[in-house]
């Protein structure tokens, strides 16, 4: 079976998700663009949107065909050469019109898994649950009589062992996109031990023609991305108990959010990071990693008194942030929930005092205008060396929080779950947004 | 000419658009009436109220689409309770709009049906992305092209040009002069407050200049600073006989006077002939002179039609301040910047002041007016007492509609 063939039946489980969504954009677009090579016109290409509930599949319908209008308008110079023998279509409008109905006309929502028999290739973006993928994995594949291909964003279960548990015999990848997919360039790639060699050669083609970054992560839960992540949090975390001696909670919580965004020159705060993602989702892949990770203990209470308390963060439909840990206005971090009194504490009440005991910190540049700039190495080295010299409580906690990153990123690649130091520090860079990857020498 | 014609009481609105601080594509700015509105009071307030306009012309070319709007001459009492009944007219000439509302005006006075005209061009394009803007501005070239022209018409038409022209006479110092271009209009635009350029802080311009194109998310042979952007803006101006300025009350110091003009159309359905020439404006601008009775060699300054790099190259060459194939060591050597021999485009022209298509024709004269009466601010150029006159290029479509016209200040 050819690449194109592969691609004419495709189906994507949990597509109206935050990730399936963005895969079922991505691909449907690939899809789209390879039935209008002249050599597949007429041929049908059918992408099943699978999902549970109408509600959301038909909120997915909406994003598609916004987010296809953006891609649409970018590359309109080419879609103008795909429709040149269509007379009716003249203007950009008209052409962008009718791209954005030939991608969406791809595209069969549906509230049953049954689309899935006929498809030879199933993308899995489901909840991060083993047992719930090994069953559906198991009743597609039975019912499937094209022995279909498995990709499943799982981004901490071994695929080895969603591989045997359903019976695939090497029928699977892990095919991880970074939230969200249609934006983040990362893929991490993790081939089970039976990996089919055809299977494998075809991820790697498909990641290409969605123009992403691949990094191949070895079959060891969490992979690279959140084996980096998780363990940034059990820091964090372990860090906000040891400040309880002279902070309140929330002021620690403030302090560690503020280290790991303002003075390790990040996208975000850690705990914000966590809301983002979802508190209770990072608690259960904690769970995974913990379950599969013998030698290690991979848990935070931090995050089970949070949920227990329902504070759970991830995002509304529209993509904007859910309160968690923090709460938000206008996408930006304004108050700090204390499990104590259940209650958000507004973080102005106690910023100015706290910062005044994290001492003088180096002049820090932001990372907006860092990530993108072509002097960023010479800013960093002069900023981390700064932070070197610094004295006082803030630049202590930051200068730690950074080597212990660093040591994290070591392990991953000395433990085999990493390729190389160069492989985790693309997967923060490309799947995080860093501005910098963690295994560095800045502070050397 | 039968009698003297003049124009006085310049105004330009802002040119809005991306590069303006004020510039917020997400968040609603004024509509097409306030740009009318506030030009053609700019201009009533100097010529002493509405009471003294005898008619209107407003000039615009795509409001239709970009606007949603026609009949914009009923606009006029919109802009003062004092032109309702009074007649008013609205000309489209796709860029060279401008310059055809001007020269309705003119002819108005030379015929002596009106003393007083108040012409007001306008555009207001920012309703639109740039890639639907394209669209609407196609209309100024064949639409039977439409179907096989480029995603981006113009800018495709005009690399077809740049590519003749970069084969035919060598391309990298070609693309040199585009580049100095570029840097000449930014570093103009930056002395007038109401450029759209006026914020660039960009150093290094010619190095931005130098970008290589590419083709395969813009054009060929032009990259993004090569083009005039996409502009919201208003000018207005009056056009006056001697016994309309008495009537406004204005000194003959502060006007210019028209010397003579050349304005042509050339086929539309029809190619250039070739490509690496603008032959309609070659003709437009020899027919100006000539009216005028002077040679391009008395000519002070000039406000061409650079809506392209390359356009404004080629029209040195078809003004004949350059020789052809020899704009570029023209430019190169000094000659169009503001402390050159022919200071050209001295607000920034359409790639550093902005092109508010409908409106760029009397901008032009706008800014001639403020250079030959010495108002221009910050942006003044010395006007040598041996070449006094003003010359204004103003192309629409590709080198199809043309109006250039000559000006002296008046005595």
């Amino acid at each position: 079976m050819t690449y194109e063939e592969r691609l004419q039946h495709v189906s994507v489980l949990g597509a109206a998700g935050k990730m399936g969504s963005g895969i079922l954009l991505l691909t449907a677009v690939e899809m789209a663009d390879l039935s209008m090579k002249p050599e597949n016109r007429g041929k049908p290409f059918v992408l099943y949107a699978i999902d549970v509930s109408d509600e959301a599949l038909s909120g997915v319908m909406k994003y598609l065909k916004a987010q296809v209008l953006k891609i649409a308008e970018k590359k309109v110079v080419a879609l103008r050469k795909v429709y040149a023998a269509r007379p009716d279509l003249i203007d950009n409008d008209e052409i962008i019109d009718q791209y954005i109905f030939d991608v969406l006309s791809i595209v069969r929502p549906s509230t049953r898994m049954e689309a899935a028999f006929d498809s030879h290739m199933v993308f899995e973006a489901i909840k991060e649950d083993p047992e719930l993928k090994i069953s559906i994995f198991k009743q597609i594949s039975s019912n499937n009589p094209h022995q279909p291909w498995f990709f499943t964003n799982t981004s901490s279960i071994p695929i080895t062992k969603l591989d045997e548990g359903a019976g695939l015999g090497g029928r699977i990848i892990g095919f991880h996109f970074y939230n969200p997919p249609a934006i983040q360039k990362l893929v991490e790639i993790i081939r089970a031990e039976q990996t089919l060699p055809g299977l494998e050669a075809f991820a790697y083609t498909y990641a290409k023609n969605l123009h992403k970054v691949v990094v191949p992560s070895h079959d060891v839960a969490g992979f690279i991305g959140n084996g980096h992540f998780m363990r940034d949090i059990l820091h964090a975390a372990s860090e906000v108990e040891k400040l309880g001696n002279n902070f309140s909670f929330v002021e620690s919580v403030y302090v560690m959010n503020k280290i790991s965004q303002d003075l390790l020159v990040r996208p975000m705060g850690i705990f914000q990071l966590i809301d983002y993602v979802g508190v209770d989702v990072c608690s259960f892949i904690m769970s995974v990693m913990d379950h599969n990770l013998k030698e290690e203990t991979v848990h935070c209470p931090l995050l089970d008194r949070f949920i227990a308390l329902g504070v759970k963060g991830g995002q509304h439909s529209d993509g904007s942030q859910k309160d968690g840990i923090l709460k938000y206005e206008k996408g930006r971090p304004v108050a700090i929930y204390d499990p104590a009194t259940k209650a958000y504490m507004a973080i102005s009440e106690f910023q100015a005092s706290v910062d005044k005991i994290l001492g003088n910190l180096p002049v820090v540049p932001a990372w907006k205008a860092v990530v993108g700039n072509k002097a960023k190495e010479a800013i960093l080295r002069e900023y981390f060396g700064n932070l070197k010299a610094a004295s006082g409580l803030g630049a202590e906690l930051a200068r730690f929080y950074a080597t212990r990153s660093c040591e994290i990123g070591q392990q991953l690649v000395s433990s085999g779950v990493a390729g190389s130091e160069n492989d985790v520090n693309t997967v923060l860079l490309t799947g995080f947004f860093h501005a910098y990857g963690p295994i560095n020498n800045y502070l050397d | 000419m039968r009698r003297k014609v003049y124009m006085v009481a310049g105004y330009n609105t802002l040119s809005m658009g991306t590069g303006r601080k004020e510039f917020n594509p997400k968040k609603e700015r004024p509509g097409l009436e306030e740009y009318i509105r506030e030009a053609g009071q700019g201009t009533l307030m100097q010529i002493g109220g509405a009471g003294n306009v005898d008619e209107g012309v407003i000039g615009n070319f795509m409001a239709s689409r970009f606007n949603r709007q026609a009949n914009l001459a009923a606009f006029f009492p919109y802009v003062d309770e004092g032109l309702r009944y009074k007649p008013a007219v609205r000309v489209e000439g796709a860029c060279a709009t401008g310059g055809l509302a001007l020269m309705t005006g003119i002819r108005s006075v030379l015929a002596e049906t009106a003393e007083v005209v108040l012409v007001i061009g306008v555009e207001v394009q920012n309703t639109v992305k740039a890639i639907y803007c394209a669209d609407f501005l196609a209309g100024a070239g064949w639409f039977k092209n439409r179907k096989t022209g480029h995603a981006y018409f113009f800018p495709g038409q005009f690399s077809d040009r740049a590519g003749a022209y970069f084969e035919k006479y060598g391309k990298e110092k070609t693309r040199q002069a585009l580049a100095r271009w570029f840097r000449n209009a930014i570093e103009n635009a930056r002395l007038c407050p109401t450029a759209q350029e006026y914020h660039n802080v960009a150093k290094d311009l010619e190095v931005l200049g130098m970008m290589e194109p590419n083709g395969k998310t813009f054009v060929d042979h032009l990259n993004i600073f090569d083009c005039s952007k996409v502009s919201d803006g208003a000018s207005a101006i009056a056009i006056v006989s001697e016994e309309g300025l008495k009537r406004c009350g204005i000194p003959v110091g502060e006007a210019i006077e028209v010397m003579g003009w050349g304005q042509m159309e050339e086929d539309i359905t029809k190619p250039p002939a070739d490509p690496t020439a603008l032959t309609t404006t070659k003709e437009a601008v020899k027919q100006a002179l000539a009216s005028a009775g002077i040679t391009r060699d008395q000519i002070g300054t000039a406000e061409i039609h650079d809506c392209f790099t390359i356009a404004g190259l080629m029209c040195m060459e078809a003004i004949g301040f350059a020789e052809k194939g020899k704009g570029a060591d023209f430019i190169l050597e000094g000659n169009t910047a503001r402390n050159g021999r022919f200071p050209i485009n001295t607000t920034g022209g359409l790639i550093g002041w902005g092109h508010p298509t409908g409106g760029t024709g009397v901008h032009q004269a706008v800014t001639i007016l403020e250079q030959l009466t010495g108002k221009a601010g910050e942006a003044q150029v010395v006007i040598p007492a041996d070449r006094p006159y003003g010359l204004t290029v103003n192309m629409g479509g590709d080198d199809k509609s043309l109006v250039s016209i000559v000006y002296k200040k008046a005595e």
